[in-house]
């Protein structure tokens, strides 16, 4: 049965309290030389509503980083946004005014980076850089300043932060500049929280500390998520909706718990078998075999064919299209594993 | 912080044998004229009264151990001997001309900043367009122009053409002598800008491009806040290293400066005492250049230190 995007809508649980927090549409990042555009992120679109934990999970180079960049407007020089719209609570970033952008950032929107060591100016105590944003935004004094810093990093769970708050970046354990980063971010209380891989860089005992800490501090704020990670076992511990992205695309889309319970794409299946004690554990972990093709030379049919145990001739020639079933669960795979009946996306 | 400059007197003990070194070049500097060193100095001047009076001040007939020893203990006593050309204790002399070419390469120094971190800022921002690419031109030409060639060209201009400042000369006033010295600093800067230009440059590029930037951003923050807050001392940290080593070559830069604008600062008297063979003045400023140059590449770690907390220098030789 085909459906129209209004027919969508109904389906939706409860229209009258989700009013869409970011609305990602088509979204397309890459470079581009005169007139030739080499794309990175391709066609990328989806949802977040307020005060929700949407995760995207995917290999080294699927371009997680670069979508969640694009969203805050801080791509790497050289890469910018070919196409596509970032709506903001109606607003779209793509379009906006520089000055409309930067005044989001911080009490709108936060980001928080992947490496700790690096996200952190090294010659500034970090009580300063918490304090900054909000002196900033709420325009704050000095020593108000100082008073949020410290409340923020004992929210972060920071021991002795009267001590620490003058503290260097160096000073501090990886984990204990992670919260820093965090305090920060949520020191004026925005709406929506980008994560990069916030705990990749920490030992797993305190990767479940500081993602606990995180998850409750969202809810206190009310902010809503968007977790990137390679770790399956993240998502599923934090996201209620998670997007698994190969070579720039979405390849998969739903609730955590249904995509990691039943994977339709076999890229999903595939990063699933590979994860270790994911579900059952001592189970024999099986790789995905190759590698994810270049940026520069994505195949043109199925960008997973060259790795997929179930391709067939056609995955060679025309790419998948992603298709959002009756159940919204989307995939674009030719040979998705038992779905629903589909509808046009 | 202050654990951090713990280094400062180990490196101070360090510079004793530099500067003992220094003092045994110029000592023997007298020794090393072919002949009777004292008929050499006073040359066509020589009488047979100065020519002994001057054996009796420099010792000759000691053994030459002795000498030095001497020697050192005056330098220790601040006895550098009396000048020939002015008739005076050179320690005086050579006092009077210390502050002088202090404030020239102090000025020099802050110029240089105003010169470079703006310029550098600029190319930095965007690399490769326009405005880089105007001051790496700028860079070139700036390093393909001689110094004194600068000085004239600029006492042309704002000496002789505009009349906004004096050719040369050094005032009576303090204020007077910033003034005096304004042209011949500029001088100086831009001769040193071009290093210090394309070091920050670079390193504001590296800098703008790092994640903490991008933290920076991702609080609203951009512009002028950005760049003082974020990005001007961490690219500086770089910078001031690669300065500190160029502080020789200012203060060298100066002696001939010195001379083309006409200040009464070391450079002047070295010249000058060269000229008339005034071998104690030449001996005493090449000791307090070296003594200076010693003290700045000290100042310049510290510098260094306060500028970066991660950098502890510890006490051992740098490498
Ligand atoms: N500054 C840049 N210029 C050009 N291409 C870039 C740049 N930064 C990243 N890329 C390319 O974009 C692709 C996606 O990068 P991205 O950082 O988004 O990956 P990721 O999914 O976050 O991977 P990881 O798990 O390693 O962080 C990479 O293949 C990389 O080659
Ligand atoms: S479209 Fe074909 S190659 Fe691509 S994932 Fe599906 S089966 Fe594999
Ligand atoms: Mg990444």
């Amino acid at each position: 049965m085909i459906m129209t995007e209004t027919d969508l809508h109904v389906l939706e649980p409860d229209p009258s309290d989700r009013t869409l927090l970011l609305e990602i549409n088509d979204l397309r990042v890459g470079l581009r030389r005169g007139r030739t555009e080499t794309t990175i992120v391709d066609g990328v679109s989806f949802d977040v509503d307020p005060r929700t934990r949407f995760g995207i999970v995917g290999e080294s180079g699927s371009g997680k980083s670069m979508t969640l960049r694009a969203i805050a407007g801080l791509l790497p020089g050289g890469t910018e946004v070919l196409s596509g719209s970032i709506r903001y609570r109606g607003t779209d970033l793509v379009t906006a005014k520089p000055s409309v952008r930067r005044g989001l950032m911080g009490p709108e929107i936060a980001m928080i980076f992947q490496e700790p060591m690096t996200a952190l100016n090294p010659v500034r105590p970090v009580g300063d850089q918490i304090a900054e944003g909000p002196r900033r935004h709420l325009g704050l004094s000095k020593k108000e300043g100082r008073a949020l810093a410290l409340e923020m990093m004992g929210h972060t769970g920071i021991p002795d932060p009267v001590r620490r708050v003058r503290a260097y970046p160096h000073e501090l354990s990886g984990g204990l500049r992670q919260r820093v980063m965090i305090a920060m971010a949520l020191a004026c209380r925005p709406k929506l929280l980008l994560c990069d891989e916030p705990t990749t860089a920490l030992d797993v005992t305190v990767q479940h500390q500081v993602l606990d800490m995180l998850e409750s501090l969202c809810a206190e704020v009310g902010a809503a998520l968007v977790f990137v990670t390679h770790d399956l076992a993240v998502v599923n511990k934090t996201c209620s909706d998670l997007a698994v992205m190969y070579a720039g695309r979405i390849v998969e889309s739903g609730r955590t718990s249904e995509v990691l319970a039943n994977p339709r794409h076999p890229y999903t299946r595939g990063l699933l078998d590979s994860a270790p004690d994911f579900d059952q554990p001592g189970r024999a972990l099986v790789p995905i075999p190759g590698l994810p093709p270049s940026i520069a030379n994505r195949p043109p049919g199925c960008a997973f064919a060259p790795r997929c145990s179930r391709a067939v001739a056609e995955c060679d020639s025309a790419a998948p299209i992603l298709t959002t079933s009756t159940d919204h669960r989307t995939v674009a795979c030719f040979r998705a594993e038992a779905s629903g009946s589909e509808i046009s996306a | 912080m202050l654990h951090r400059l713990i280094f400062v007197p180990a490196r101070l003990v360090q510079a004793v044998p530099v500067v003992l070194g220094v003092t045994l070049i110029v000592f023997f500097m007298s020794h090393l004229l072919p002949g009777d060193p004292a008929l050499a100095i006073l040359g066509d001047k020589a009488t047979p009264e100065s020519v002994s009076a001057l054996r009796d001040q420099l010792g000759l007939d000691q053994p030459i151990w002795q000498q030095y020893v001497h020697f050192l203990s005056n330098i220790v006593h601040g006895d550098l001997g009396t000048s020939f050309t002015y008739q005076r204790p050179v320690t005086d002399v050579v006092l009077q001309a210390v502050p002088v070419t202090l404030t020239l390469v102090a000025l020099a120094l802050l110029l240089n900043i105003v010169i470079s971190v703006p310029l550098a800022g600029l190319a930095a921002m965007k690399p490769n367009r326009t405005p880089d690419l105007i001051v790496r031109a700028l860079n070139m030409v700036g390093q393909g122009m001689p110094q004194f060639w600068v000085g004239i060209m600029l006492i042309l201009l704002f000496g002789v053409r505009l009349r906004w400042f004096p050719v040369g000369g050094y005032g009576d006033t303090p204020l007077q002598h910033l003034y005096y010295l304004l042209l011949p600093a500029l001088t100086l800067a831009i001769a040193l800008s071009p290093t210090t230009i394309r070091s920050l440059r670079s390193s504001t590029i590296t800098v703008l491009g790092s994640d903490y930037v991008a933290t920076a951003r991702s609080k609203g923050l951009s512009g002028l806040p950005l760049f003082r807050r974020h990005v001007l001392r961490n690219s500086g940290i770089p910078t001031v290293s690669i300065v500190g080593v160029h502080l020789a070559n200012l203060v060298g830069g100066s002696i001939v400066i010195e001379k083309v604008f006409a200040i009464p600062g070391l450079g002047s008297v070295m010249l000058d005492a060269i000229y008339a063979r005034d071998f104690p003045s030449i001996q005493a400023v090449t000791l307090v250049v070296a003594l200076l140059v010693t003290v700045a590449s000290i100042l310049t770690d510290v510098l260094y230190v306060v500028m970066d907390p991660r950098v502890s220098l510890g006490t051992g030789v740098r490498v």
